[in-house]
């Protein structure tokens, strides 16, 4: 099934408005609760700030917004799941230390998602089945380069994922709140793999980067735009083109994500 | 009184307090990273000293109001971006002894990011933009690469929490995609400081920065301001910001 169906047929239903109320404070509850555990300094009134007395209208669009990125979470969770259990594939040390902890969050991503989700009353996306081979071009769970590759791909991705829907939840803090806190995360996923494929940590104009296979290039169309809010950032700062390109990231449409994840969603 | 003798008074205000404060500093350093609270405790307990810069009267004192709305989260930013900038580009002008060449062109990128940083959000809004501010790195040893690095750790883990933070409170939705253009920037830079400082290989994004639910962290205004206060020596106004 493609991607597209997949979250078309888990569309919010409309019975499921009137329950819309206490699951949203459910979720806040989740949403507010690990930062409170963990992060004792931010202030009450920061986690109670975030509730808003919108109408539930947006609420459908949060919901979608939240099944894409669980759709991503999903793909980039089994993707380290499998690469971390696969013998022989990724060096002890520190670039166990890596992915496990990369592996970590996106299953934590997949569990906070689904919760959240539901506390808006929507119904969580099921995992699709994935090919990571992508129809045979790539054997990352036996050839430590190629899954090093994908590592990357996918993290820039997610980057660029989460930052084309934050408008999208503009209306819900809480949700919004979180998506920003998993897209950062994301980003330092991303560095982090980068940097140990030998890259820098940013992206530089729309290079994919040495030793990434032009397959991958749709990861970074665009990533050479120079103009922000309207202002030619050239005009502004003596900062060269390409240090400028590294300082924005730039999103992704909905399509262009799903153009990408679709290649390793096998086809029913 | 002329201008220039205002300065002077405040520059010889400043180092008198120096000693205090650097003691200050060195005792905080570690709740710099970790907690607004303890922090903000012991700046009110410096702002109580004689001569605190807060009393001073010159240009370098000058409060700064934010403003409101979605310019005064605007103004935040560059406010944040301008310290950011201010530190790496002492850093780059005083490498610390032993840099490695990768580090070296690692701190290059950084300051040039941070410096377009800033220097566009000063263009965004134009005559909305605050003037600029004056920082007091005297707490950070440039020759040496613990200070500079713990230091901008801090820096980078702070301005992701504060661009995380301050998300839902601004209103247009052409200015939350800039804000995240530039967070996930930064985010890149906390993972690559953490990772050639840090002595752990999962510190790029560490069980002290990423919660159970593999959330970063989001930080109020309030919470981020306490803690860059003792680098900014004027006195940033942030009674008007949206809290939702």
């Amino acid at each position: 099934m493609k991607i597209l169906e997949v979250l078309k047929k888990y569309d919010i239903k409309t019975e499921e408005l009137d329950a819309f109320t206490s699951r949203r404070e459910a979720f806040r509850k989740l949403a507010s609760f690990g930062k409170s555990v963990a992060f004792a300094a931010i202030p009450a009134g920061m986690v109670a700030g975030s509730t808003q007395n919108a109408s539930a209208a947006h609420i459908p669009t949060v919901i979608n917004v939240l099944n894409f990125a669980l759709t991503l979470e999903y793909l980039e969770g089994e993707y380290y799941t499998t690469g971390i259990n696969s013998p022989g594939l990724i060096p002890a040390g520190k670039d166990m230390a890596i992915f496990e902890t990369i592996e970590k969050h996106e299953v934590d991503h997949v569990a906070f998602l689904k919760a959240a989700i539901a506390s808006y009353g929507g119904t969580p996306v099921e995992k699709p089945t994935f090919d990571f081979t992508a129809g045979g071009n790539f054997s990352p769970f036996t050839d430590y380069e190629q899954f090093l590759i994908l590592a990357q791909a996918f993290e820039d991705t997610g980057v660029r994922a989460y930052k084309g829907q934050a408008g999208n939840l503009i209306e819900e803090n809480s949700a919004l709140t979180a998506a920003l806190q998993i897209h950062s995360v994301e980003a330092r996923h991303a560095s982090e793999v980068r940097r140990l494929r030998g890259l820098k940590g940013w992206i530089t104009q729309a290079e994919r980067g040495t030793g990434m296979p032009a397959a991958t290039q749709a990861v970074y169309n665009g990533e050479d735009n120079l103009i922000q809010g309207g202002v030619d950032v050239t005009t502004v700062t003596p900062i060269g083109s390409d240090g400028i390109t590294e300082s924005f990231d730039e999103p992704l449409t909905t399509e262009e994500v799903l153009t990408i994840a679709g290649l390793f969603i096998a086809q029913a | 009184m002329s201008k220039q003798t205002l300065l002077d008074e405040s520059n010889a205000a400043l180092s008198q307090n120096k000693g205090d404060r650097r003691k200050f500093l060195k005792f905080s350093g570690a709740a710099i990273a970790t907690t607004g609270i303890l922090l903000s405790g012991c700046q009110e307990v410096f702002e109580a000293l004689p001569n605190a810069r807060t009393e001073g009267k010159g240009p370098a004192m000058r409060s700064v109001p934010l403003g409101k709305g979605d310019i005064g989260i605007l103004n935040y930013a560059y406010a944040l971006e301008q310290l950011e900038a201010a530190f790496y580009l002492q850093v780059v002008a005083t490498m610390y002894s032993g840099i490695s060449e990768s580090e070296m062109v690692m701190m290059e990128d950084i300051k040039n990011h941070e410096v377009a940083h800033r220097d566009f959000l000063k263009a965004a809004l134009g005559k909305n933009a605050i003037v600029d501010l004056n920082f007091d790195f005297s707490s950070v040893d440039f020759s040496d690469r613990d200070s500079v690095l713990a230091t901008a750790k801090v820096f980078e883990d702070l301005g992701v929490a504060a661009y995380n933070g301050a998300g839902q409170l601004l209103e247009s939705p052409d200015y939350l995609l800039i804000a995240g253009k530039i967070v996930s920037v930064e985010a890149r830079h906390a993972a690559a400081i953490r990772s050639i400082y840090d002595n752990d290989f999962t510190s790029f994004a560490g069980d002290d920065i990423i919660d159970a639910n593999g959330l970063d962290r989001a930080f109020s205004p309030t919470t981020v301001l306490e803690a860059a206060a003792p680098f900014i020596m004027n006195k940033i106004i942030a009674n008007q910001l949206p809290t939702s």
